[in-house]
């Protein structure tokens, strides 16, 4: 057996405490020979982790943003639109990264195809729908006092869109940074691999990296969250200040 | 003994030179079709479980916030943080207290529909004009009866319209149940040991993804025929 740096794994460890172990301090794998767990290596696995997501999501918002600006400010594809979310819902992930694998290829951009096709359908039909929802009459008044229809886009419905848009790209992000978790399965390196290659891992590099996995899928809603708060107009916060929960929260009158 | 092994191997491979290939072979699908029955049916079984109980806990959910509105927010917020947590991570963070199996999966596959119902009942209750329920109070009906007689069925539209998004969603991640020992057609996908080659294999993906989404469209079409039964107003505006 070679000698290796770091020291076996704990024994007698509860399930969670062995995989926090397995989080914060460097270990020998199961099958032995190499070392495996600690910050170093699960910062560098995290950090691939964001790259292919982050490349991904970038794709996908130049290609969805610029298109449902104007489907929605022409007001024409909606069938589009609602029907590429509905399909996009329907493929399961598994299934499209296992027809890319089997048909196009494995690595790197195979993946990031990937997951841009999975991150665009939410993008479009929010972009989409806020467009919409945006008032008629106040894009009429816009096209009265004289601006231009990218003026109108770009001043008016944008702005007023944002919220949405960035409920869109939300909902894209968590799902792609999730399911950047399968990336190993076609031979990109991401958080996924301990969990991939139990026979080296173990249970606590599964549940370590599930963990590690789930905060970092609440940390992208959470931050993504604010910078939604941040890029929404302060106009816009004044009037739906309970907007955060993205119900419509309307009162019913009192009835006596 | 090394050149025997390998004219052994040589016959094998022309005669199913196509699955030795890993491509894409009508034939074998053909003969090998009845394999996917098992996984098929507990896919079926996971995604209707999980969405039949998250659908009774989102629901009494639902009426509770409609009667005490502040807990709207905080209910939304859980429900929100449980749809965020990736259903792989999820379904590892379970195995230690619920272990390898179906359970593990419906749990967290149930998490998932939580949001999603929550979200859409009380969208659609909220949608109720106030004029209809303050007409079917005057018209002496109780709290209870306003709400079963008036408000659900004027939220039908959205209930159901959350019922199938969570259908279809739920059948997409009961593709990764395999990982909580949930089996599914996700097994067939991932795992060579399921007899059918794994993800290199391009019949055995085409075959368990085709299923996956046949699957999900054959259960929003079930939803969508059932809304045009139940609510039979809205097929003569349409």
């Amino acid at each position: 057996m070679a000698e290796v740096s770091c020291p076996p794994p704990p024994e007698n460890l509860g399930a969670f405490q062995d995989a926090i172990d397995f989080i914060v301090s460097e270990r020998e794998s199961v099958s032995g020979g190499v070392c495996i767990g600690g910050p170093s290596e699960l910062l560098d696995l995290a950090a691939r982790h964001m790259v292919v997501s982050v490349v991904a999501m970038a794709i996908a918002v130049a290609i969805a943003v610029p298109i449902g600006l104007w489907l929605g400010h022409r007001g024409v594809g909606e069938f589009l639109a609602v029907t590429v979310s509905n399909v996009g819902r329907a493929v399961p992930t598994l299934a499209l990264l296992a027809f890319f694998v089997a048909f196009v290829g494995i690595g790197f951009t195979n993946v990031v195809l990937v997951l841009t096709l999975l991150a665009i359908p939410p993008i479009l039909t929010n972009t989409f729908v806020g467009i919409r929802q945006v008032d008629r009459e106040t894009v009429d008044a816009a096209r009265g006092v004289g601006l231009t229809e990218t003026q109108i886009i770009r001043q008016v419905e944008f702005p007023l869109a944002t919220p949405t848009i960035f409920g869109g790209i939300r909902t894209s992000a968590v799902a792609v940074v999730a399911t950047a978790t399968i990336a190993p399965l076609a031979n990109v390196q991401s958080l996924g691999i301990p969990i991939l290659e139990p026979q080296t891992y173990g249970d606590p590099g599964q549940l370590g990296a599930a963990i590690v996995i789930a905060v970092i899928t609440l940390a992208t809603d959470a931050g993504l969250g604010l910078a939604q708060r941040a890029a929404t107009s302060k106009g816009l916060k004044a009037a739906e200040p309970e907007k955060r929960f993205s119900l419509p929260l309307r009162r019913r009158e009192k009835t006596a | 003994m090394n050149a025997l092994f390998a004219a052994t191997e040589l016959r094998d491979r022309s005669e199913s030179n196509c699955v030795a290939d890993d491509g894409f072979c009508p034939d074998w699908i053909a003969e090998n079709l009845h394999k996917y029955m098992k996984p098929l049916l507990e896919h079926v079984f996971l995604t209707l479980t999980s969405v039949a109980i998250g659908f009774v806990i989102a629901f009494t959910l639902a009426l509770i916030a409609h009667r005490r509105r502040w807990l709207t927010g905080p209910i939304t917020a859980v429900t929100g943080a449980l749809y965020t947590v990736p259903s792989v991570a999820a379904f590892f963070l379970l195995l230690p207290i619920t272990g390898r199996g179906d359970k593990t999966a419906i749990i967290a596959l149930t998490a998932y529909t939580l949001l999603i119902l929550f979200r859409n009942i009380t969208t659609g209750l909220r949608g109720v004009p106030a004029e209809t329920v303050d007409a079917s109070r005057g018209m002496g009906l109780t709290e209870r009866q306003t709400l079963w007689q008036v408000e659900l069925p004027l939220a039908l539209p959205e209930i159901l319209a959350g019922l199938r998004i969570a259908l279809t969603t739920t059948v997409g991640l009961a593709t990764l149940a395999f990982f909580a020992g949930g089996g599914g057609l996700g097994e067939q996908i991932y795992s060579a040991n399921a007899g059918t080659g794994g993800i290199y294999f391009q019949s055995n993906v085409v075959v368990a993804g085709g299923l996956a989404i046949l699957l999900a469209a054959t259960f929003d079409l079930i939803v969508l025929g059932g809304q045009r039964l139940a609510l039979p107003w809205r097929r003569a505006q349409a």
